[in-house]
């Protein structure tokens, strides 16, 4: 009997990828600015910024949405449902990126992810990208065809043939339906660790998740 | 009185004469007498004025030079010359002459120059009279002629080792001169072992090809006592000797070829065995016990002869099964296996114990050789459900237990259990094994109840209460049903017209106890409803707040809890499918009574309201599954005994067929029983099985990481393999990381977020 599942874990300390922190005096008018960009995409009656805000958003910004950036953007602003931008999510976002104008939204926006790899924050937006997909309040696991995606959207640009293959594994395979947390953590670490060309360094007696040994297996098999 | 200066060379001179007379004596020259004591005083005070005198007349060191020299010369002219112009036998001779001789002349040489050891070797670091008289022969004499002398040495140990006889004496004292000069290992010893290796391992390369296994140990047993005389105490060898030349000798002879050796076809240890062949056998454990590991080496024969044996015994089996027409599915046959492996263990213990001494090392091996044959199947029936059809074998009615004794029972029995422990699926077996039990327990076909509380406590006591729980469950579960059963008679006996009209049994039992029975739901024949409804009442009045419900005839099951709170409503389900009903047949000839299963009497009824039936129409009436329709129809109408009558007259059941009440029927006997083959459910034992091998996984990965914390993988699944394989079954690694990675998932554990490899206890 599964336990009773935690709330989503607290949000670790919000990063602050600004180069200068706001002085005291401005902050208001700073954070007006802000909103004011946020009003401009924003559904009144909700009082959030719904998923054709974020589309509009996005071709303003001339990033596609589906571009690891606007992911990122969304962990800046450690945002809980995917496809809303909340006022105060809004206003995390872009105090933690330093800027209140769509310009420099843009500029910081296009660098976000060589700052993210910079600043060594990487792992925890890997973890909050899972969580993002998450959409029930019990849900535990994500199912193959999201994390699919998800996997294209996050590991692509490091690991492209990796993740291809992993892609094509888990469509293939029907032991698993759906990938949990622990075993979305264990793809980041297998990809940094284990060499596709030399499979020896994968050692199956140790604790890496069974999901990755019948993946090591097929792979040996294919060659 | 003043003493006169004796200068160098005017005293040397006279004390050569000395010398001189005392090399003669030595040398056996006819007209040397022998010294008096006014001569050696002489010598003596000599050399003792030499050194006293004052400086520079001290000749101490002079003196002490001229020791040396003097032996030095003497052996370098008379001695190894002698030596050199001989060999063999004579060269000993010599060199033991001449080492007595160079004894001798230390003796009254340092006795001479005695003085100089008063002072001038103590005083000064060098070495002594003795010494250096003993480093003269060694490195004048030995250094040069020791491997010559050696090599005679080790060849007349040769002709010895081939049988001549040789001066033993000789020997001895040619080989104390090695040991008396400091420098037996190196000088003599270490050749001596690497000749022994290769003499004996020469004679092993001989006698292995052509030797039985007890004529070459016998050979072995000889030579061993023969090098264990020769560095004895009688022997010539020194005695520090004696373990390293039996080692080299063991070595070559017992250890290099022990396997080709022990595992001879016609004559190895497996055919000693098996002819009880006592003297051979002891020599075997007594020359190999005392080697070094030794015992192993019989012990890896052993076990590849017993695991032989037991492999044949396993294709025998199989090989009868496929020849003969019997029905290979029951495993009937092939459960009888089983007994063989018994009988073979027993043999094999007691050849352990009685020409092994009941080694640990044979007792491992016979162990390690079972573990191998306790898994293997036999036909494809597992080793787990054969020790299970065997036991059912012995406990039944009509089965072993009625033509033997208590003791016999009790003692087969034992070693049943003895043999359990090697099957890794012990969890495997107690599943076949309580179906098998409940069959006896409900078709009271168990022969003693004493004999199956024996078995259970048997078990208990090896592998612990949890493992036969369920079973102590059932038993008391038919004793408790009993006493409902007899209530129930003395319900209706005072309640006459509660009677339903037809004699009801019911066994009430807790269903957390009994394996899991397919049960349908079916649609009651109106004489059985009437049962079910007075059973009901009885039932509901005897407890009180309990509801009942129902869904079957003459077995019921209590759902729930067995001790559950008096205050929550029970509920009883029924189960048709371990019924039995006795019904008469009215044919034309003669009524017969059949005795037939509740399913099979529920169709047979049907017939007392219509004629002909039709498959569908049967199945629409007693609402049954097809397949166990067909089953039902098939024992009916196409086994041994036709009660109904079908068309078309196929051995097969079809939708399409016609059933109709076979009045022509009839039998000799007045009583029949009409079985209804049970379905192969073996799969869905192995099914059960693996479930709750995920639980029982779970629930020990659980203890271990509460009481841990924090453990590591590979420990983890050393701990879950090892608290699991000795009471239940050997757990896989792969499936215990796939149930760690789902009580990682439902938040039980968590990875260590620093070290991958490790997991936390989640509280």
């Amino acid at each position: 009997m599964p336990r009773p599942s935690k709330r989503k874990a607290a949000p670790s300390a919000v990063v602050d990828l600004s180069a200068t922190p706001a002085p005291k005096k401005s902050r208001t008018k700073q954070t007006n600015k802000a909103d004011r960009l946020f009003d401009k995409y924003a559904n009144k009656s909700i009082d959030s910024i719904d998923p054709a805000g974020i589309e509009l958003l996005c071709s303003d910004l001339r990033v596609p949405h589906t571009d690891i950036k606007i992911l990122m953007l969304a962990w800046t602003m450690r945002s809980e449902k995917q496809g809303y931008f909340s006022k105060d999510e809004w206003r995390r976002g872009l105090k933690c990126l330093g800027v209140d104008t769509l310009p420099k939204l843009k500029k910081a926006v296009i660098g976000l992810d060589k700052e993210v790899m910079k600043s060594g924050c990487f792992e925890d937006f890997y973890k909050f990208a899972f969580q993002y997909c998450l959409m029930e309040a019990k849900q535990r696991s994500v199912d193959i065809e999201t994390i699919c995606e998800l996997l294209n959207i996050v590991l692509g640009p490091q690991f492209p043939t990796q993740v291809n293959l992993l892609m094509e594994y888990l469509k293939t395979q029907s032991d698993y339906r759906a990938i949990n947390l622990d075993q979305w953590g264990s793809f980041y670490r297998f990809f940094r660790e284990v060499r596709f060309s030399d499979l020896k360094s994968y050692d199956s007696s140790q604790a890496w998740p069974v999901v990755l040994d019948s993946f090591v297996d097929w792979l040996r098999e294919r060659k | 009185m003043g003493k006169e200066i004796i200068k160098l060379e005017q005293g040397w001179k006279q004390l050569q004469e000395g010398i001189t007379k005392l090399t003669n004596i030595l040398e056996g020259l006819p007209n040397e007498k022998p010294f008096t004591s006014e001569e050696y005083v002489k010598q003596y005070t000599k050399i003792y004025n030499m050194c006293t005198q004052r400086q520079p007349y001290n000749y101490s060191k002079e003196l002490y030079e001229k020791y040396r020299e003097t032996i030095q010369e003497y052996i370098n002219s008379t001695v190894l010359p002698s030596l050199r112009a001989r060999y063999d036998e004579f060269l000993l001779r010599e060199l033991v002459k001449r080492w007595s001789n160079h004894k001798v002349m230390t003796r009254w040489l340092s006795g001479f120059f005695h003085y100089l050891d008063h002072y001038y070797t103590t005083n000064g670091s060098v070495p002594n009279l003795n010494d250096v008289a003993l480093t003269c022969f060694r490195d004048l004499v030995f250094k040069k002629e020791s491997s010559r002398v050696t090599d005679t040495i080790i060849s007349l140990i040769h002709k010895e080792r081939d049988g001549e006889q040789i001066d033993q004496s000789l020997l001895k004292n040619a080989i104390h001169i090695y040991i008396e000069i400091g420098v037996y290992e190196e000088a003599f010893e270490v050749h001596m072992l690497g000749d022994t290796s290769s003499y004996y391992r020469r004679k092993a390369a001989s006698w292995i090809e052509v030797d039985s296994c007890p004529s070459y140990m016998l050979k072995a047993e000889e030579s061993l006592k023969r090098e264990r005389n020769r560095a004895g105490e009688a022997g010539y060898l020194h005695r520090g000797t004696l373990r390293k030349l039996v080692e080299r000798v063991q070595q070559e002879l017992l250890v290099t070829h022990a396997t080709q050796l022990l595992g001879k076809e016609d004559s190895g240890c497996g055919v000693l065995l098996r002819a009880d062949n006592v003297e051979d056998l002891s020599r075997m454990y007594r020359l190999y016990h005392e080697i070094y590991e030794g015992l192993q080496l019989v012990a890896n024969v052993f076990k590849k002869q017993v695991i032989g044996e037991g492999t044949t015994l396993v294709q025998q089996a199989e090989e009868a099964c496929n020849s003969q027409a019997a029905n290979k599915s029951s495993g009937q046959e092939q459960a009888i296996i089983v007994g063989k492996f018994i009988e073979l263990h027993d043999r094999y213990m007691g050849y352990v114990k009685r020409f092994f001494m009941n080694n640990n090392v044979l007792r491992k091996a016979l162990k390690e050789a079972f573990e191998v044959l306790c898994n293997k199947s036999v036909t494809g029936i597992s080793s787990s459900e054969l020790v299970s059809t065997f036991c059912d074998n012995i406990l039944k009615k009509g089965g072993g237990s009625e033509k033997l004794s208590d003791e016999a029972i009790d003692e087969i029995l034992e070693k049943v259990v003895y043999l359990l422990v090697y099957h890794r699926d012990k969890d495997l077996f107690a599943e076949f094994y309580r179906k098998r039990f409940s069959r006896r327990l409900l078709y009271d076909r168990s022969a003693n109840e004493d004999h199956e509380k024996n078995f259970l406590g048997k078990l208990k006591h090896q592998f612990g209460a949890n493992y036969t729980s369920k079973m102590e469950g059932m038993m008391a579960d038919l004793a408790i049903s009993k006493d409902y059963q007899r209530s129930f008679e003395e319900y209706l006996h005072e309640n006459p017209l509660l009677k339903p009209g037809i004699d009801l049994s019911v066994s009430v039992l807790t269903i957390g106890f009994w394996p899991t029975c397919r049960s349908c739901s079916m649609k009651l024949p109106s004489e059985m409803v009437k049962c079910v409804e007075v059973f009901n009442e009885y039932y509901s009045s005897k407890t009180k707040q309990r509801k009942l419900s129902w869904v079957g005839r003459c077995l019921a099951f209590f759902k729930g809890r067995h001790h559950s709170s008096k205050t929550k409503p029970k509920k009883l389900s029924w189960v048709f499918s371990l019924g039995t009903c006795n019904i008469y047949g009215n044919f034309q000839e003669k009524t017969v009574e059949l005795v037939v299963s509740t399913y099979q009497a529920a169709t047979l009824l049907l017939f007392n309201n219509s004629e002909r039936l039709s498959f569908s129409e049967i199945m629409t009436q007693l609402d049954l599954d097809h397949e166990d329709l067909v089953r039902i129809l098939h024992s009916l109408s196409c086994a041994k005994y036709k009660i109904l009558s079908k068309e078309p007259n196929t051995k097969t059941i079809t939708q399409n067929d016609i059933f109709e009440f076979n009045s022509r029927f009839t039998d000799p006997m007045g009583k029949i029983k009409i079985p209804l083959p049970p379905i192969d459910d073996r799969r869905k034992v192995v099914e059960d099985v693996d479930k709750d091998r995920k639980y029982a996984i779970d629930a020990a990965t659980m203890r271990i990481m509460k009481s841990r914390k924090v453990l590591g993988h590979q420990q983890l699944v050393l701990e879950c393999i090892e608290m699991l394989s000795s009471r239940t079954f050997k757990p896989n690694p792969r499936v215990i990381k796939i149930r760690i990675d789902n009580l990682i998932s439902q938040d039980y554990l968590e990875r260590d977020p620093d070290d991958s490899n490790t997991y936390r206890y989640l509280p």
